[in-house]
């Protein structure tokens, strides 16, 4: 690992102040210490921001709930409110990693984990997120975990978090502190941006922001929910294809559908001409199939992920299926 | 400490002398010729480690570990992991894969069962943490300790004092009523949850086991959460 110096953070604005140019913030640590470890990441200075108070999970202002931006993965998974109002939340939360991660992993941090595409994890091998402008391994190498949708010839990595799936399905906002002292909010659709030319960056933050929260709007109407993984083993593995959907109802007609799907896209990906399709239609399996199909209508497989696209058709109707029966 | 399986003499006083010593002073011998040629190196930067790459770097902390109070001087780099058991002598913790994925230095801290191997040491200031050695003794094992030597939860013993730090953790977090993927009615949160093979299963997926001791690793956690 690299040297750095360390500095510890007592207040939101001491942070900002603290950060340098080649500094990072730390607070889980899940994902930036093995990054470094594996001489990935290699910052010349962390922040260590845990003891901001930033750390609760509590009723916004909207009538939703406002969930810190240190509050830790289980501490969020397990809240009464979060368990009683957002279900779909805690079950994606408790899909990832294993209880010691979610123990350590914040809420913020999270929404910050990178790839765990192999030619990103080894610093032998070519790859546009970590080195831009040394090429995309995975495009003509092992890409069976890859992406299937927006990518692009400079990187296929997908995005790993079952947490933000959920997130996306809720239209959740991210709430950032910039360098400035300004606050301003992120749609968490927005949140996470697609490879394109600029593979290194993951997400639309500028450089010296902080997270503070993540912002759950207010749930109206009843609502039907589930979040499905598929991965290779039973537990404390990546997404292979994973599903979150929700809807509202009135009767047996579907209102405000959204399916948002992970392990497929370097972000959370939001089947956004499917959900149309649902509302207003009512809960039938015939409904559920076309929606899924008409889901996976933009995928393109690389040379050897073509089995995602039928996983993730059958995931979005077993999903759905899922959901209905609750 | 008198080993009851054997007579010989030389197997006591072996027995009575930690592994770890022995090989700190056979390799002490081996190295003699070589230090002493650093001597004024070694005495200029005494307190410091000499795997602290600048000693000007080196930074003291204070760790609260099984209610002790312990003071080392470490490098910013250092993990948890590494500092349990190369400073402080406190091996029972494992590093297995060191990169968050198999459970063997699953340590407690703050009442939360983490990963000492991806938790910088200097992060923790000011947090209780117990390792393995704070759960019990050889005299007076910890139930859960005793379960596994009963229900024979262990081959090669590598991932056991993980797995039993994560366990007696996992039994909290049931007293608590967290839920894990498999719990039906996440909804609604009820204290004293019983666990089913499953939810122990599920719940201790974060500490592999090579060797394979599954079934009796979760009849031992079984057996300690029906007492």
């Amino acid at each position: 690992m690299k040297p750095f110096s360390y500095s510890r953070a007592n207040s939101t604005n001491e942070a900002l102040k603290l950060l340098q140019t080649d500094g990072k913030f730390i607070a889980g640590g899940t994902n930036l210490v093995d990054l470094m470890k594996e001489g990935v990441e290699q910052p010349s200075q962390l922040v260590d921001i845990q003891r901001l108070p930033l750390s609760t999970v509590q009723a916004n202002k909207s009538g939703g709930v406002s969930l810190g931006a240190l509050a830790k993965n289980s501490e969020t998974a397990n809240h009464p409110l979060i368990r009683s109002k957002y279900p779909l939340l805690t079950q994606a939360i408790l899909a990832g990693a294993s209880p010691q991660i979610r123990n350590m992993a914040t809420n913020g941090g999270n929404l910050l984990q990178r790839t765990r595409c192999v030619y990103f994890y080894d610093v032998a091998m070519p790859c546009n997120k970590r080195q831009p402008g040394s090429g995309c391994g995975a495009f003509e190498g092992l890409n069976k975990n890859h992406a299937i949708f927006g990518w692009s010839e400079t990187c296929v990595a997908t995005f790993p978090s079952d947490m933000c799936v959920a997130l996306a399905a809720l239209d959740a906002q991210v709430k950032v502190l910039g360098k400035d002292g300004k606050e301003r909010m992120i749609n968490f659709v927005e949140f996470h941006r697609l490879p394109e030319n600029d593979a290194a960056k993951d997400n639309n933050l500028l450089s010296g922001d902080l997270i503070i929260s993540i912002e759950l709007p207010k749930t109206g109407l009843p609502t039907k929910s589930h979040y499905l993984k598929i991965r290779n083993r039973a537990s404390y593995a990546f997404a292979l294809v994973s599903v979150a959907v929700i809807w509202e109802w009135k009767g047996n007609v579907i209102m405000n559908a959204r399916i948002a799907l992970g392990g497929v896209a370097h972000k959370p990906w939001r089947a956004f001409e499917a959900e149309k399709f649902l509302n207003g239609k009512i809960a039938t399996e015939e409904n559920f199939k076309q929606a899924a199909e008409i889901a996976i209508q933009d995928a393109k497989p690389l040379s050897q992920n073509a089995y995602k696209i039928t996983l993730a058709k059958r995931a979005i109707v077993r999903a759905l299926k899922t959901a209905n029966g609750k | 400490m008198k080993n009851e399986y054997f007579e010989d003499d030389s197997v006591e006083v072996c027995s009575s002398e930690s592994r770890r010593d022995f090989l700190k002073k056979v390799s002490a011998i081996g190295a003699g010729a070589v230090a002493l040629e650093f001597l004024e190196f070694d005495e200029a930067f005494a307190e410091v480690p000499e795997y602290v790459s600048n000693p000007a770097d080196a930074v003291p902390i204070t760790l609260n570990i099984n209610g002790a109070e312990k003071s080392v001087q470490i490098d910013t780099r250092s993990s948890l992991l590494d500092t349990l058991r190369e400073r402080l002598d406190l091996t029972g913790s494992k590093k297995g894969c060191d990169h968050g994925q198999c459970g063997a230095c699953t340590v407690i801290i703050d009442g939360k069962r983490q990963l000492s191997c991806l938790t910088l040491a200097i992060m923790c200031d000011g947090k209780k943490i117990t390792t393995i050695e704070g759960l019990g003794t050889e005299e007076k094992l910890h139930p859960m300790q005793k379960a596994f030597v009963d229900h024979d939860g262990f081959q090669c013993g590598y991932c056991t004092p993980g797995q039993i730090c994560s366990a007696v953790a996992l039994l909290n977090e049931a007293k608590n009523g967290d839920a894990s993927r498999v719990t039906e009615n996440l909804s609604v949160k009820a204290a004293n949850l019983k666990l089913s093979d499953d939810e122990i299963r599920e719940r201790m997926s974060g500490n592999i086991c090579r060797c394979g001791a599954y079934p009796n690793i979760v009849a031992a956690i079984k057996e300690v959460q029906g007492k």
